[in-house]
């Protein structure tokens, strides 16, 4: 129950801050911009129009994950409000993970309203819309939760441009991870052990991409979403277990 | 002694080194420090900006851990749930959620002890006309004063209904209006039974509201107990007599035994520095028909004590390198 309250309140700041507007208004700008580069395209608009729409959701939703992300803990630890918190009986652990699903909450609206975007502009251009899409906006999700579980994990203990920094980073590589194994099978021994490590530890970022699928009509069967549901969940959790550790030592000066 | 059921807060030997820097050079914040709180009572904490009142109620409230030393509230360990249902928490120069509105605010804070519905509305209600906010139950925080985010932050702590109120300088920044209000305010929870830990560095409130005082000093505990003890030990009480209509001879014969002299047109004012002398001075204004305009004893205060015992610790800074 604390722990919802604690979301519900972030899920309150976050619905008065200004950046998440921007960041919305952006979004839709840009899924309703792909109506005017389809029509610079010779055939195949409907796949430009759904590459750069589910992009568009991705990138923003990212976005919003990172900004507001990085902020959840420090910002508290800064303006002190996590004193008040804390010495109330709210475990620790309470908090972080109301900070996390608060975020969730956001995003979750967030990513509502840019696929209703999409989807309307799709129906504007006789697109056809199928289950696949939402599948894909689906696992776009679950990549929010990591990305998100990065975001808190580093402003845990860091400052928010490391944070920044640091899951923007993670957030890149984690796209090229395949690329990591490849690299590392033309090093030496030491450069592939360190590849390899980065390959694993890394989160494999591509699993949750389902463009391809959706552009091309590839039925994704339910068996290949529920492992990549748990590999994005299992993901997160660690994350959320680490922070927690972390933040269960601070202190709060 | 106290009974131990009377005991609310038992600090034993709390000691926190930090470590700043980039080489973690440690610096002693608090030093064995070792006091009791206890029922009913208020209880000022007081030493100068940077003394280590705010790290010592830090680690009270969980927000830092101790590196040695422990301390319970009601008999728990500091940090334990049951212990922090009890108390309420007042931060230094606390920054408050600033998009919330006043109520809901306390709202979410009420959620945080488990309060809802009409329970919680009507306990919003009676904390904003307590500290006297009901006016700004729909403005957002980003909008208050300093005064009125301070009256929320009391309200914040309150919202319990605790039974220890903690509150690190809660006149600071405030003006005089203000920070009588809070005075108001921390005689009436006495009055309700609640005992009041509050830190500050001005001495003045401390002398008007405090059952018992403790002074620390860079991270030590310097001196502990009733505002009475700390202020009858040390310094004799000096005495200072204003007197007009006095023939400069008997001027001449009080000047040997007073401590100071000062002539100031018709008046003159001495001050002197035991019983006796006042008796002597004024026998010798009575016998030449002198008048005495006032008789004020000079008490010590707090602020006398404070500076008496930062010039005793002032020692070498404090680094255990």
């Amino acid at each position: 129950m604390k722990i919802l309250s604690i979301a519900l309140n972030t899920f309150r700041e976050n619905l008065r801050d200004k950046l998440l507007y921007n960041l919305l208004i952006f979004a839709l700008l840009m899924i309703g911009s792909s109506i005017i580069i389809s029509k610079l395209t010779l055939g195949d608009f409907d796949r430009l129009m759904i590459d750069i729409g589910l992009a568009s959701v991705n990138f923003f939703g990212v976005l919003i994950a990172i900004f507001i992300g990085i902020g959840l803990v420090s910002k508290e630890i800064d303006k002190k409000t996590i004193y008040t918190i804390v010495s109330k009986p709210v475990a620790r652990y309470e908090f972080l993970l109301g900070k996390y699903l608060g975020l969730l909450i956001t995003l979750l609206v967030n990513t509502a309203i840019m696929t209703v975007g999409l989807v309307v502009v799709l129906w504007a251009r006789n697109v056809t819309v199928d289950g696949l899409l939402f599948e894909a906006v689906g696992m776009i999700f679950v990549e929010f939760m990591v990305i998100t579980a990065v975001a808190l994990l580093f402003s845990t203990f860091t400052s928010t441009t490391l944070s920044a920094i640091f899951t923007l980073a993670v957030y890149v590589i984690g796209h090229l991870t395949p690329d990591l194994k490849t690299f590392s099978e033309k090093m030496d021994e030491v450069g592939r052990a360190v590849m390899n490590g980065l390959y694993y530890v890394l989160p494999n970022l591509e699993r949750f991409n389902l463009k391809g699928h959706v552009i091309h009509h590839l039925q994704v069967t339910s068996a290949d979403l529920a492992l990549i549901v748990l590999y994005g969940l299992a993901y997160a959790t660690f994350l959320l277990v680490v922070a927690g550790l972390i933040f269960e030592r601070r202190d709060f000066r | 002694m106290k009974d131990s059921a009377d005991v609310v807060i038992q600090i034993e030997n709390l000691t926190k080194v930090f470590r700043v820097g980039f080489w973690g050079r440690k610096v002693t914040a608090v030093d064995r420090v070792s006091l009791a709180v206890h029922r009913g009572e208020v209880f000022g904490f007081l030493g100068p900006n940077g003394a280590g009142k705010t790290t010592t109620l830090k680690m009270l409230m969980g927000l830092i851990y101790p590196t040695s030393g422990h301390a319970t509230i009601f008999g728990h360990p500091i940090g334990a749930p049951q212990a922090k249902a009890k108390l309420g928490f007042l931060p230094e120069s606390p920054y408050f959620y600033d998009y919330l509105t006043g109520a809901e605010f306390l709202r979410f804070y009420g959620h945080l002890f488990g309060l809802r519905g009409a329970v919680l509305s009507k306990r919003i209600d009676e904390l904003l006309d307590t500290v006297g906010m009901s006016h700004a139950r729909d403005l957002q925080l980003r909008k208050f004063s300093k005064g009125m985010l301070q009256r929320v932050g009391i309200a914040q702590a309150l919202i319990n209904d605790p039974e220890l109120v903690v509150l690190d300088e809660p006149m600071s920044g405030l003006d005089p209006i203000g920070r009588k209000e809070v005075r108001d305010l921390i005689l009436r929870l006495k009055e309700a039974g609640k005992t009041v830990l509050f830190s500050s560095h001005i001495l003045h409130d401390a002398e008007l509201l405090c059952d018992r005082v403790a002074m620390i000093m860079k991270g030590r505990l310097v001196a502990c107990g009733p505002v009475s003890d700390l202020l009858s030990g040390g310094s004799t009480h000096e005495v200072e007599l204003v007197i007009e209509r006095l023939v400069p001879e008997a001027l001449e014969r009080i000047r040997p035994f007073a401590k100071k002299v000062v002539v100031q047109g018709e008046q003159v004012m001495v001050v002197l520095a035991s019983q006796q002398d006042v008796n002597h001075a004024i026998d010798v204004v009575r016998s030449v028909k002198g008048h005495v305009v006032s008789l004020t004893p000079h008490r010590a205060s707090l602020e006398d004590l404070f500076i008496r015992e930062a010039k005793t610790a002032r020692q070498p800074v404090e680094v255990a390198a």
